[in-house]
Parts: structure tokens; sequence; C-alpha cells
């Protein structure tokens, strides 16, 4: 056989395997993006994808109960109990909460829903409080912070 | 003084431009006055730069909180070293340090070769200005580092300031930036001469010759970022984490992975004149790569919780790189009858094609880890539905990948160009296999089984370490016999000989060290709780004593601080002070955490702060095995790019080797 033809079929062979493990891999982690409405109209049809909420988190709910942790997304910042559109999260992940994740942060929460209607979190990013990017033109770029379940 | 600064800027983009229309009219013009004006422009953008450069670090140490810029990344209680690091900590700074950083480097390049490559370094000198100008536009026009505030106009000075993160006070991230910048920004230079040479219709491989010690010195530099990266996040973070796929860091890590794969291209161009087109895709998309990663840290384009905040400049930069690219593919598709292959690949089993499989596999992480990056940014274009990919996704598709390159890693160098017998793969690979094979056996009689990837990743590190050894060990063994020294000095001799390839064998160990680093991460152990002062608890084999919990604070941060006694079977092993700080000027919380380094394993603890009723210490305490080979290997890595810069002992003996005729053909180039 030719030597061009045996490399091509190595070659085939492996894109072939990886493609393979990389459309595993997708399945496996893909997290669709929603905002916090879409989650709750969601319902029933939520607790099978697994999904990303952004919201911002509001002051005095984070509860630390051992190493469980919940707390309350808001889609905008400075709300409170009345805002409708807001999300109960359950954090149970091995690792710490970045030191970034307190009152009033930009929060992102990577997990599912859970029948509860309580968002059951396995991963939980935080940005810094909005102070710093108040102005505009004079955003900062603000904390590499990250807290992460390793899989 | 801020009006002094943003002239500066100003002029030097000025310069940059006039320095491109000069080269260009110049060269086609075949006039060398324009030429010659057109490099001292280059000289007086990188003065102007610099003056610019200069002004803002005097304004971050002196605190001039007039500045937006000043005001939004220093506070005045700040160290003088973090208050200079504030030239990188946000984004018209780090802009102005990119243009910098080029501006220097393309002085060097342009004095180096005042008197050489006549004919081709008006485009290189081109190509580095339109890159220069494009930064330096930025910064003059659309995100200026001089901006004033409204209050500091009427002269009142606002407060002190809001300071650096405090997260980023901490020495490897005084160098991580600039460090990655040296390397991001140092490979516009051989991708400005592969463009040289291609637009002058220069076959050979001068381009490669001249570019290699840059190629090579830009690559340490952004390995020692990603590094660095890593061993900040790892120090600081708490997590005990060093990678997490986050966007941000993929960008870093794809024009490593494609400089990589360009390293070792060379070589066969330079050997056997194959694959000059695909080095030339290489270097370019290494450029490419460069310019996008800065795209992606700086535009917010995806969302990475290094959290840079959204920002106008992105649609720039796609230009930037859409015209860029557009411009270099139709420059090689239009030149192809020049690149063409001196040489067939001969055999499956043989140097050639396992440079090729080293290419393709790295070449195939580049895609994975950059459709994984892009993955929400594709797949709204596509379905209108934004989804990521995480972790699982790099790993499934990286780890076999990592193997397959390690496996390279210990056939490549050993076998033979053009087509290797059976025999001699025998000959150089017997004694390695069988010490991985036994390694595997006795790790998984201990239990490693369990672990597929991480047995088969010991193997191989095994396997390749045996290769590395042999080598040192064939050569070293000659020289003795024939000289009558120490193995040591022998071996010394060897590489001097041979530095590159000596040298390159120091890299592959320093790499085998990494990988047994990261392999490690599949016996981690870990654990968290509630314990209140006096208490103890159990990790892996360790006992931790609570003894102590502490309060103070100072005029940066109060902080709390646990005093834990490790011990293992009653016989203690030290005190660790893991630290908890609340920083005033930000009201920013920050974790110290306490780590045991020892080279089997490191111990771990974060102390996540009080619980709710303030009577318990919470408590993250991990067991990170092997993860300090993953240093002790990135200082062999640096260590062995340095033998490979070192030039070879001229008068090789054994004279007829190819490696020699190199050596000369790159003498020639030079005269």
């Amino acid at each position: 056989m030719n030597t061009y033809w045996k490399f091509g079929a190595i070659v085939a062979v492996v894109i072939g395997v990886l493609t393979w493990l990389g459309m595993g891999g997708v399945n496996e982690s893909k997290t669709y993006y929603k905002e916090i409405k879409e989650v709750k109209a969601m319902g029933v049809h939520a607790d099978t994808e697994r999904l990303r909420v952004n919201g911002y988190v509001q002051q005095g709910s984070i509860v630390r109960d051992g190493a469980k942790v919940s707390f309350i997304l808001h889609e905008t910042p400075g709300m409170l109990q009345n805002d409708p559109e807001r999300l109960e999260v359950v954090y149970n992940g091995a690792d710490p909460l970045p030191d970034t994740f307190k009152d009033n942060a930009q929060a992102l929460a990577d997990g599912k829903l859970g029948q509860d209607g309580v968002f059951h979190a396995s991963k939980v990013q935080a940005k810094c409080a909005s102070k710093y990017e108040a102005k505009p033109q004079m955003k900062t770029d603000a904390t590499p912070v990250r807290t992460q379940a390793r899989g | 003084m801020e009006n002094i600064g943003a002239l500066s800027i100003l002029l030097a983009f000025c310069f940059a431009i006039y320095a491109v229309v000069a080269s260009v009219v110049g060269k086609l013009k075949k006039n060398s006055f324009l030429i010659v004006s057109a490099e001292r422009a280059v000289y007086s953008v990188w003065v102007l730069v610099t003056t610019a450069s200069g002004l803002l670090i005097y304004s971050l140490l002196t605190g001039d909180f007039r500045l937006a810029y000043v005001a939004a990344h220093t506070d005045s209680s700040m160290k003088m070293i973090y208050k200079f690091t504030a030239w990188w900590g946000g984004q018209q700074g780090s802009l102005l340090l990119w243009s910098w950083l080029l501006a220097t480097y393309s002085t060097v390049v342009v004095f180096m070769n005042r008197r050489k490559f006549r004919d081709m370094m008006p485009w290189v000198t081109t190509v580095l200005m339109v890159t220069e100008s494009f930064f330096l536009m930025l910064i003059a026009f659309v995100l200026s580092p001089f901006a004033v505030l409204e209050a500091g106009r009427g002269n009142i000075v606002e407060g002190v300031g809001q300071g650096l993160n405090p997260l980023l006070q901490y020495w490897t991230m005084v160098i991580h930036p600039p460090m990655l910048y040296l390397g991001y920004v140092g490979f516009t230079v051989p991708f400005a001469f592969a463009m040289g040479s291609l637009i002058t219709k220069q076959p050979g491989d001068a381009w490669i010759h001249t570019t290699r010690r840059w190629t090579i010195v830009t690559w340490l530099f952004q390995s020692a970022g990603i590094l660095l990266g890593q061993g900040w996040a790892y120090a600081v973070l708490g997590w005990g984490g060093y990678w997490a796929w986050d966007p941000v860091e993929n960008a870093s890590l794809l024009p490593w992975i494609t400089a990589t794969a360009f390293l070792h291209s060379v070589m066969m161009q330079e050997k056997k004149g194959m694959m000059k087109v695909w080095n030339m895709v290489l270097i370019s998309g290494t450029f490419f790569l460069c310019i996008f990663g800065t795209f992606l840290t700086r535009s917010g384009v995806v969302s990475s919780v290094h959290a840079f905040a959204q920002s106008p400049i992105g649609k720039y930069f796609v230009m930037f790189l859409a015209v860029g690219i557009a411009a270099t593919v139709i420059l090689i598709l239009e030149r192809l009858k020049y690149l063409k292959s001196e040489a067939r690949l001969e055999s499956v089993v043989s140097r050639e094609s396992s440079f090729m499989f080293n290419n393709l596999i790295l070449v195939a992480s580049c895609f994975a880890v950059l459709w994984g990056t892009m993955f929400p940014v594709i797949s709204e274009a596509l379905t209108g539905e934004k989804i990521s990919v995480d972790a699982p996704f790099f790993n499934r598709i990286n780890i076999p990948i990592g193997l397959a390159l390690i496996f390279l890693t210990g056939i490549g160098p050993l076998i033979a160009w053009r087509r290797s017998s059976i025999e001699s793969l025998k000959r150089a690979f017997m004694m390695p296999s069988i010490a991985a094979v036994v390694l595997m056996g006795v790790l998984a009689g201990f239990g490693v089984w369990e672990h597929p990837y991480a047995l088969v990743s010991f193997g191989l590190c095994m396997f390749v370490t045996a290769t590395i050894i042999s080598e040192f060990w064939k050569g070293a063994s000659a020289i003795r016999a024939k000289d009558g020294v120490g193995f040591l000095p022998a071996a010394i001799t060897l590489t001097h000989r041979n530095t590159r390839r000596y040298g390159g064998y120091l890299v592959h160990m320093g790499i085998v060290f990494m990988f047994i680093g990261y392999t490690g991460a599949a016996f981690d152990v870990n654990v968290t709780k509630e314990i209140p002062p006096g208490g103890s608890f159990a990790l892996g084999h360790y006992d931790l004593h609570i003894a102590n919990v502490e309060q103070g604070e100072n005029d940066t941060y109060a902080w709390q601080r646990l005093t834990v006694d490790a011990s293992r079977n009653g016989s203690p092993l030290g005190v660790l002070y893991p630290e908890r700080r609340l920083y005033k000027a930000s009201q920013q919380p920050t974790s110290e955490v306490a780590i045991r380094r020892r080279l089997n394993e490191d111990l771990y603890i974060n102390f996540a702060g009080l619980s709710a009723d303030n009577k318990r210490a919470v408590i993250q305490a991990y067991v990170f095995p092997l993860v300090s080979w993953i240093w002790i290997g990135f200082w062999v890595l640096a260590f062995g790019t340095i033998v490979c810069l070192i030039p070879n002992k001229v008068r090789l003996s054994y004279a007829r080797t190819q490696v020699v005729g190199v050596a000369e053909k790159h003498a020639a180039v030079e005269r």
C-alpha cells in the first residue's frame, strides 16, 4: 500500500476517535445559558438539562450550612424579596466558593433545576460586585476567581 | 502631564503609519533613503511609546488620582511594586504594554538586521508596524490610558483610588502578565519574517534560521507565563486547582500549542525541505491566535471568570483579524509554487511521520480547545441557543491527546529519518518498553489500575524517561571511552556538541515531570469540615488539629488566622497557618491558603471563614499528590530551553551528519 494511503488512514482514525471523544464530551458537559425567567418558564422540563444562570446575589440571602450554601439570585442588581424574577439556589459542591462570591456580587451558577423549584448548583462563579463597573469607559479588570467542581 | 502622554501615543501612531508607508513605497520605488527613514521611524515609535509608558508609571507611582486609570487600579496604601504592576492591571495599561513590547521588539529587530536581509527587511518592518499601529490606534482613539476623571478636571482630587484587586497582589501575578505578553507579542517577529520571505519570493529557510532563537525565546516566555498563572491559581485561589479550561486560560494555551507544533515542524523543513506551506500556516496561525487571545481576554466576547469587562474594542480586533487572515491566506496561496516540498514521505515508521503525527495531534488539540472555547458563540450563531461546554469536554479530548504526545516524545527522537527497520526499533525501544511495563505492573499491584489513564500516563512517562536517559548514556559513554573523563563531564561535552538535540531532550524531560504532576490530580483527596477550636479531623493519612483562632487588623486588611497542627501516626509534621483577610479599600475577602509542599504530595488547607454562629472554623483541606513536579518540570523545561539557545561547540567531531550541514548552511546565510 502506498505510504500516503497508510498515513491518511491513520490520520482518519485519529481524527475519528477525537471527534467521537469530543461529541461525548459535549453531550456530557453542555450547559445552556438561561435567564432566570426562562428557567422559571421551563418548569418540569428544566430538570433534564444542565443550565447556567446568571444573576445578582440578594443582600443577606447567603446561608451557610456546613458545606452546603444557599442563596437567592436576581435578574437585576439590588432587588429584594418581592422581585418575581428570583431563583433560590443551593450549592453543594466540593470546592470552596470564590472569595468574590458575596452579597450583591454577580454570580454564575451551573447546575440543574430540581422538582422542588430550587436550583441545585454544582459550580458557582462570581465576579466582583458591580461597584467597580459603575462608570462606563472606566471598567476595571476584576477578579480572576473561580471555583470549580472537578470532574 | 497626561497631555504629553496622550500626545506621545498619538505621535507614535503617526510615526508607525509613516514607517509602513515609507517602507512599502521605498521598497517598490527602490528608494533606500525612504527605507532607512522608515527604520528610523521605528526607533522614534519606541522612544514615544516609552515616554508614554514612563509617564503612566510615574502617575501610578505618585498616585495621580485625577487620572481615571490611576484611580481605578491603585490606592495610596498599596506597595510600590503593585503600583508599578498596575501598568498592566487594566485594559488601557495592558494595551500600552503590548504596544511598548512590540515597539521594543521591532527596534531590536530593525537594529540587529540594519545591514542584513536588505530585500526582506522593508516588508518585515511593514508587518511589525502595521500591528503596532493597530494597538496604538486603540489606545490613541478608543481607550486612552490618560483619560482624566470628571472630578479631576476641576482639580478636586477624589479619594485614594480603588486599589488593585488583592487577589492579584501576589508575586507570580507581578510577572505572569508581562511574561505572557512577551510571548504573545514575540510571535509577531517570526511572523513578520515569514511574510517578508513570502512577499520577496524567497523559498528558502532564511526566515526560519533567523527567527529560530526568537521563536524559542518567545516560546519560553509563553511557557513561563502559563506556568506562573497555574502556580498563582494553585497558591492563591483556594481550591487547589491550576487549570479550569476557562476561556482566558485557553486563549493563552492556543498559540502555545501551535508554537510547539511549529518548533517541531521547522526541523522537517531544515533537514528535509518538507512542510514549507505547513510551517507558513503554523506561524501565521500562532500570530493570529496571539492576537485572538488578546481579543478574547480584552473584549469580553466569551464570558469568563476572569471577568474582564465588556469593552468597545472587540469590533476593531475582529476587523484586524479578518483583514490580516485574509491577506495572509491570499499571500500563501499566491506563493504556493515557491513552497514545494523537496522530499517525499517514505514510510509510516520514520522520523518524518512522527513529526507529522506530533503536528496532527497538536493541531487537533488546538482546534478542540478553540472549538470548546468558542462553543457559546458558535452555538448561538447556529441554533440561537447559547450553550457552553465545560471541563469534561476538554479533558476527554486532551487527556488522550496528551498521552499520545508523550508517547511520541519518546518515539520521535530515536526513530530514524526516512524509514526504520524492525531491528533498529527493537534495539532502541526494547529497554524503555520493559521499564514502562514493569512500572505499570508494580503500580497496578498497588491499586492504580482503578485509574487507567493515570496508569498509562505513568507508564509512558517511564518510557520517555528511559529513552532520554539511554540517549545521554550512549553518547556520554562514547565520549568517556575516548577521553577518559567522568560521566557528568562527558554528558556536558555531549550536550555542548549538539545543544539543540540534547537541550531538546531536557525540555522533553521537563514535560515528562509536568505530566507526572498532572497525573497526580487523579488521586486528589479533599474534605470540608466545620471544626471548633481545639477540635481535630483526619484527611488521608494526616491528622489535623485546630489549635487556635486569632484575629487582628492592619492598615490594609483585617485578618483571622488558624493554627493547624499536622501530624501523621502521632508524629508531628509541623504547623500550618491558613488565613482569611478582608481588604479595606475594596471590601474584598481573600483566603491565604497554607500549603505544606513535599515532592510526593502537598497538604493544602484553606480557611473558608467562621461558621454562622462564629464558633466553628470552616476548613477545606486537600491532599494533592505529585503536584510539585509540575513546577519542577517547568524549571527543567526552562533550563533545557536555555541549553537549546547556547551555540554548538564549533567543529563538530562527527562532521558528516546532517546537523552540521544545517549549521554551515546557517552560517552561510548569516554571512
